[in-house]
């Protein structure tokens, strides 16, 4: 199908387009359209899996090339999820842009907040009071529990270890609902904005919030008499999607996965951001740099981020949950009652939002899935003029045709779930 | 299990103007411009010489990894940063680079013309940019020459024009909705 072109695009680039639209058919692609499904004579087939198959997460599609049982390649074809954030970033003023990234990432969507906010914050070169830095590491670690718990939940799944599905939703589900508590939603909770928080935390946040760490900690220890020597669980997953230190690296690979090859680079410990170089934790890595180890390090990064966030609750600074100046964040409510300054910087803030000067920044922090980055490009407006959000998965996902090679076709459903890629983010 | 050392963290999140590997950058492409922004270090490099500085970080400078490739389309900025020595064009390569050993980072960017929007591809250098490389593509409409697999990425196959380009204006494509349902 052919689209209306654009009445302000020149004709002849349209037509250049147009005419090399075979050449933008990939190798693999043009070898199923030239020969149906069979590519390259017939010792090989090529398999499509997805993008509806339930173990791709969302809308990926890998295109497997089989000889028997054996994947000789493999590629993932992704961009059914695409849905132009990028480029709807670039319409959102900053204060506004928070509700767009943190749909990106949505396991982990307080950590994209932080990136864009992180990213905002240093192009106004804003300091944030103690108490908005812990309230971020608390929140972040947190959220990072979640989501390594819906990983586990969902590797269990795929792999038909459904039991372990039930215990890692039900777990997340409390913490959900303790980030639920903290900011009025479970997910996408645009809590995380430049110049600080949305709120405080609210009143007996303590009490649950240790009754949750406790309540967690009980469960991995559960989770990992349930599978972690199970000898199904280690046949499915032991020396399954191999990769080397240097092949990860290579590949642009980041967290758990590169964690899980030997490699202990965390950001949090080498370019420390926040709190983290006064917070005690361990980086987990494995070893072999299989599926067994990825699934690991990510159940005992549950336990040190539960660490991180006992020391965030007991260390947690008293003070302004975020800057106070009235050009980045909102006036307290109860102000805007007896004040017209106060009632213009709301509306302001709110209407127009607050302009940011000409620069260019990026800012990396470490995601539950590894480096997310934010490359935000200010032109001295109210909205950016390039938001771009650097996002791991895209990158984990990159290293599958390495992972997957020589591995039976079984495994494909078990190294895509160890790669743990969020399509939102891959895609955006 | 720790890792790095901490007085090096400090350093990387705080560079000095004077970097070290930026000053060897430019020792080795004197035509390059050396940039601090917001702290950190930043190399302005010639279009030529694209490719022969991911070389020359990757093999003398050992940086591991190119963490990530975008790019950006100037056409209706408002205000534009000026950088002494820099011509500037219409679109921006920028590339991310970290240094695992060093544990130091550094980005180039690299101006790119509107009316030869090509570049380079680093994928031979570091593997990991393929699929960033393809999203420029796909997205801006900037070619990466000795590029394995440049097609597009995330728009469909057939897709015309480049979204992320300024001109490429959102909501072209007029949105189908369905008929109303009979009236009440």
């Amino acid at each position: 199908m052919s689209h209306p072109a654009h009445p302000r695009l020149p004709d002849e680039r349209l037509e250049r387009q147009t005419d090399e639209g075979d050449q933008m058919l990939t190798a693999s692609r043009r070898a199923v359209v030239a020969d149906g499904i069979w590519a390259d004579g017939d010792d090989t087939m090529i398999v499509n899996m997805g993008p509806q198959h339930p173990s791709t997460h969302g809308v990926l599609r890998i295109m497997v090339e089989l000889d028997g049982e054996t994947i000789v390649e493999s590629k993932p074809i992704v961009g059914y999820l695409h849905t132009g954030m990028e480029k709807t970033g670039e319409e959102l003023t900053y204060v506004q842009g928070g509700t767009n990234v943190t749909r990106m990432d949505y396991l982990s969507p307080l950590s994209n907040e932080l990136v864009y906010s992180m990213a905002v914050e240093r192009l106004l070169d804003l300091e944030l009071p103690p108490r908005a830095v812990w309230m971020r590491m608390m929140l972040v670690e947190l959220n990072r529990i979640a989501s390594h718990l819906l990983f586990q939940a969902t590797n269990g799944l795929d792999l038909a270890a459904t039991s372990m599905m039930i215990y890692g939703w039900r777990e997340r589900e409390l913490t959900l609902r303790f980030l639920e508590r903290v900011t009025g939603l479970r997910m996408n909770n645009n809590f995380i904005r430049p110049g600080g928080l949305a709120a405080d935390l609210p009143d007996g946040w303590r009490a649950d919030l240790d009754e949750l760490c406790a309540t967690i900690e009980r469960g991995v220890r559960d989770y990992a008499d349930l599978l972690a020597e199970n000898p199904i669980w280690m046949e499915r997953l032991v020396d399954v999607g191999r990769i080397s230190t240097a092949d990860a690296i290579s590949l642009g690979i980041t967290g758990p996965i590169l964690r899980a090859t030997g490699f202990a680079w965390d950001l949090r410990k080498a370019q420390p951001y926040l709190a983290y170089d006064q917070v005690d934790f361990d980086v987990v890595c494995g070893e072999h740099g299989d599926c067994y180890d990825r699934y690991l390090v990510r159940l005992h990064e549950i336990l040190e981020s539960v660490k991180i966030v006992r020391q965030c609750a007991e260390r947690m600074p008293a003070g302004d949950y975020r800057v106070q100046d009235r050009k980045v964040t909102p006036p307290p409510r109860a102000r805007i009652d007896e004040s017209m300054e106060a009632l213009i910087h709301h509306f302001k803030l709110f209407t127009e939002g607050f302009r940011v000067p000409p620069g260019e920044t990026y800012v990396s922090i470490e995601s539950p899935r590894g480096e997310i980055g934010c490359y935000l490009v200010a032109d001295g407006t109210g909205k950016p003029a390039r938001l771009h959000i650097r996002g791991p998965s895209l990158y984990n996902l990159q290293s599958l045709g390495t992972m997957a090679k020589g591995a039976l076709v079984a495994d494909a459903v078990a190294i895509v779930s160890s790669i743990d890629p969020i399509i939102g983010e891959v895609d955006r | 299990m720790a890792n790095g050392d901490d007085s090096d963290g400090a350093a990387a999140a705080r560079p000095a103007p004077d970097d070290e590997v930026v000053a060897a950058v430019v020792a080795r492409f004197p035509a390059t411009i050396p940039w601090v922004s917001h702290t950190q270090p930043v190399v302005y490099v010639e279009r030529d010489a694209w490719h022969d500085l991911a070389e020359f970080l990757h093999d003398d400078e050992r940086f591991t990894q190119c963490v990530d490739v975008t790019a950006v389309d100037h056409l209706v900025d408002e205000e534009r940063a000026a950088i002494p020595g820099v011509t500037l064009e219409r679109f921006e390569v920028v590339a991310n680079f970290l240094s695992h050993p060093r544990n130091r980072r550094i980005r180039a960017l690299c101006e790119v013309p509107e009316a030869e929007p090509k570049i380079a591809s680093l994928a031979d250098v570091y593997p990991g940019v393929n699929f960033a490389e393809r999203e420029v593509y796909d997205l801006f409409g900037i070619e990466f020459e000795g590029h394995p697999d440049l097609t597009r990425i995330l728009m469909p196959d057939d897709w015309v024009g480049s979204p992320l380009r300024k001109d490429d204006a959102p909501a072209r494509i007029p949105v189908e909705f369905k008929e109303d349902p009979a009236p009440r």
